[in-house]
């Protein structure tokens, strides 16, 4: 299973690298997607025994989520909004894609040093999970639009989660789904958010949401 | 199945008032749910209910000391919010900072999320699995989101933003925490690990150490920012100034100390593993550095609300800081905890009713208050006195039990800091909490008859810890112990 794992934690660097430098927030949800249906998938390469029944239901309900029901309520936010791209973020394209391959040797770099646990049989799966991490974070920092940033928590949420699939594989059920539906109803509430601060402002630049000092 | 109550209770309450059509109806299910969540909560510290589902949920006495504070407030909150919703029921309000109109969130919502919020808080105090702990914290932050959006103007809507964002953010980096705790659990072997807090004690050191440590730091980080520890306090003052006032009291008196709590979790588990000292000084230097940056800041504050959210930062400060002393400093960061959340809630319910009245947060624009409202403006005082630890309030006790444990074991450079600190803050508090206090009142402004939902919660509050600095119950006393004890201390 070494090889499809390898597959996905491949997939996961190339999509993190298409957000870094792309624009356009409609491909940036549909990046987002294709990362959440590759990381549904994950469980079930890890598993011992692959004929779990909880296990598949467990699958199909991230890919739902992730996959499905998360873009889409972004992509009912942004039919909202009067925005087509992210223009001027704090940090350029360029840079950030510049960034990204060097933030990914500092995962791997970091990630040699670390004393592995048993269980995780590819050596890509800590340091992709890490890097898919901070490209969430660098997501949330230097982008303006309340839109990427819900995106960039997404992004970080993902990393997250495919650490816990590797390290944390036999986490009781409920937990995992405790976790999908607070951040199931967090990006609910963020969308509403960005709907109301569209309506507030005519804009959802966070940079000029800036009453609040000291 | 009673402790499964403490959550059901308001989740049955928040479904209630979403459904029923008038506002009296509602109203009366927030007092309700209120009041039966606190007679449990109380039953609880005669009759201990039993673990239940496999032992996820159990109440400790940490659990049942943060439960009890938190239910006690909810009430005082409840009682205050129905007098507060009377008052705010028209349909459009003007903005007294800007020439706007706004409209409030229709009271369902604001009443829905008040009792949803008590409930994701009870899940938090009685969550014995660390993956049901983040599920029940992530929850109290998407809970009282909507409760900081109920005035709806720009401001408080860019509060909410920048509270969910960064929060959500914070809570995310704990569940990472969570990941790692559970590869420093496994350890090599693969037979399954669980995340309840007692199995993970009962491991102790056989645990991966370097792992341990990089969870707890993940864990210090993540929940710190829910509970404004500086430096990641950024969302705490402009929630806390934009919110309505009884808002406030919930987010500084409650949920904090439920952030809190999910930190102690993590420390539990470093004293059983024997990293206990690297848990603790991370938390003093924590404390510290929290205690320090609230005082520059209050020192120049012109807001009085702002100044208020930045005194909670200041005394998380002081409660990380007495866990991290240890010994006799557990005791007190515990007392410290319900102390400060007493009078937190009173400072809080009195800034609303001088808000209400003045119209204004400005420092500035704010005088003669004990003129202008009689009740509030003693208790604006008496609650300065309390929170800055003045004898013989409840407040003066607990740090005095932090300094005292400090003394004990010769950390006099801690000592010395710490009580700079505070004479600092002392200083910045009293210059304008006095001065809004004295001074001649605007013309227009004659003195107003006080409505006793507005008083009677906030005298409540004062005397509880007024009383909790003259006497100490038995029975709270043995609470408080055992809590310290879990911690690890005396």
């Amino acid at each position: 299973m070494t090889n499809s794992v390898d597959t996905i934690m491949v997939l996961l660097v190339l999509t993190n690298l298409v957000l870094l430098g792309s624009s356009r927030m409609a491909t940036c949800i549909r990046v987002v997607a294709i990362q959440g249906i590759a990381l549904g998938v994950l469980p079930l390469l890890f598993a011992a025994d692959v004929l779990e029944i909880h296990l598949w239901v467990l699958a199909l309900i991230i890919i739902t989520m992730k996959g499905f029901v998360f873009p889409g309520l972004l992509s009912r936010t942004l039919r909202e909004l009067n925005v087509i791209r992210e223009v001027e973020p704090f940090i350029g394209y360029g840079i950030s894609m510049f960034a990204g391959p060097l933030a990914l040797g500092l995962c791997f770099w970091i990630s040699s040093g670390w004393p592995l646990p048993a269980e995780i049989s590819s050596s890509l799966v800590v340091p992709v999970a890490l890097f898919t991490t901070m490209t969430g974070l660098f997501l949330i920092v230097s982008r303006k639009k309340a839109l990427t940033q819900v995106l960039g928590y997404l992004v970080l949420e993902n990393g997250i989660y495919s650490f816990g699939v590797a390290l944390a594989r036999r986490q009781p059920v409920v937990v995992e789904l405790g976790i999908l539906l607070d951040v199931f109803v967090a990006v609910f509430v963020m969308g509403l958010a960005i709907f109301h601060i569209n309506r507030e402002f005519d804009h959802i630049d966070t940079d000029r949401l800036s009453s609040l000092r000291s | 199945m009673i402790l499964a109550l403490v959550v059901l209770v308001p989740v049955l309450g928040a479904a209630s008032a979403a459904l029923v059509k008038t506002s009296a109806l509602r109203r009366a299910a927030l007092i309700l749910a209120a009041a039966v969540h606190a007679v449990l909560t109380g039953r609880m510290w005669f009759v201990r209910p039993e673990p239940i589902f496999h032992g996820w949920l159990g109440l400790d006495d940490l659990g049942l000391l943060f439960l009890s504070v938190t239910s006690g407030l909810f009430l005082c909150a409840a009682v205050y919010a129905v007098g507060y919703l009377g008052r705010e029921s028209a349909a459009t309000h003007s903005d007294f900072e800007e020439n706007i109109f706004f409209a409030n969130a229709p009271e369902a919502v604001f009443i829905g999320g008040l009792l949803m919020f008590l409930a994701t808080m009870s899940l938090v105090t009685i969550s014995q699995n660390l993956g049901i702990l983040w599920v029940a914290v992530e929850a109290t932050t998407l809970a009282s989101a909507p409760l900081i959006y109920f005035h709806r103007h720009h401001r408080s809507l860019e509060a909410t933003w920048k509270y969910l964002l960064i929060c959500s953010v914070g809570i995310a980096l704990a569940l990472l925490g969570n990941f790692f705790l559970v590869a420093a659990a496994s350890n090599g072997h693969s037979e399954s690990t669980s995340l309840v807090l007692s199995d993970l004690i009962r491991q102790g050191s056989k645990m991966n150490m370097p792992w341990l440590k990089a969870a707890f730091l993940f864990f210090l980080v993540g929940y710190g920012t829910k509970m404004g520890l500086a430096p990641l306090h950024t969302w705490l003052p402009d929630a806390h100034s934009e919110s309505p006032s009884v808002v406030s009291a919930l987010l500084s008196g409650a949920l904090l100390n439920c952030a809190f709590l999910a930190i102690l979790r993590a420390q539990q588990i470093c004293n059983a593993a024997g990293l206990g000292s690297f848990g603790r000084d991370l938390l003093v230097l924590f404390g510290l550095l929290s205690i320090g940056w609230a005082g520059i800041f209050i020192l120049q504050q012109l807001d009085y609300k702002r100044l208020l959210a930045y005194s909670s930062v200041e005394h998380m400060g002081i409660l990380a800081l007495g866990v991290g002393l240890g010994g006799a400093g557990a005791f007190g960061s515990m007392l410290h905890a319900v102390n400060h959340s007493l009078t937190k809630g009173l400072l809080f319910l009195v800034a609303g009713n001088i808000l209400a009245a003045y119209q204004t947060k400005e420092v500035t624009n704010v005088r003669g208050v004990l003129r202008v409202l009689p009740i509030s403006g003693v208790l604006w005082i008496a609650g300065f006195l309390a929170i800055t630890a003045m004898p013989p309030f409840g407040t003066f006790l607990s740090e005095l039990t932090i300094v005292k444990a400090m003394l004990d074991q010769g950390r006099f450079v801690v000592a010395v800091l710490f009580l700079a600190l505070l004479s600092l803050i002392f200083i910045g508090m009293s210059r304008t909490v006095l001065a809004m206090a004295q001074g001649r009142p605007a013309d227009k402004l004659t003195p107003v008859t006080e409505t006793w939902s507005a008083v009677a919660t906030p005298i409540l509050l004062a005397v509880a810890v007024l009383a909790l600095g003259v006497y100490l119950p038995e029975g709270l006393t043995t609470v408080l112990r055992a809590a310290a004890r879990e911690l690890g201390g005396q």
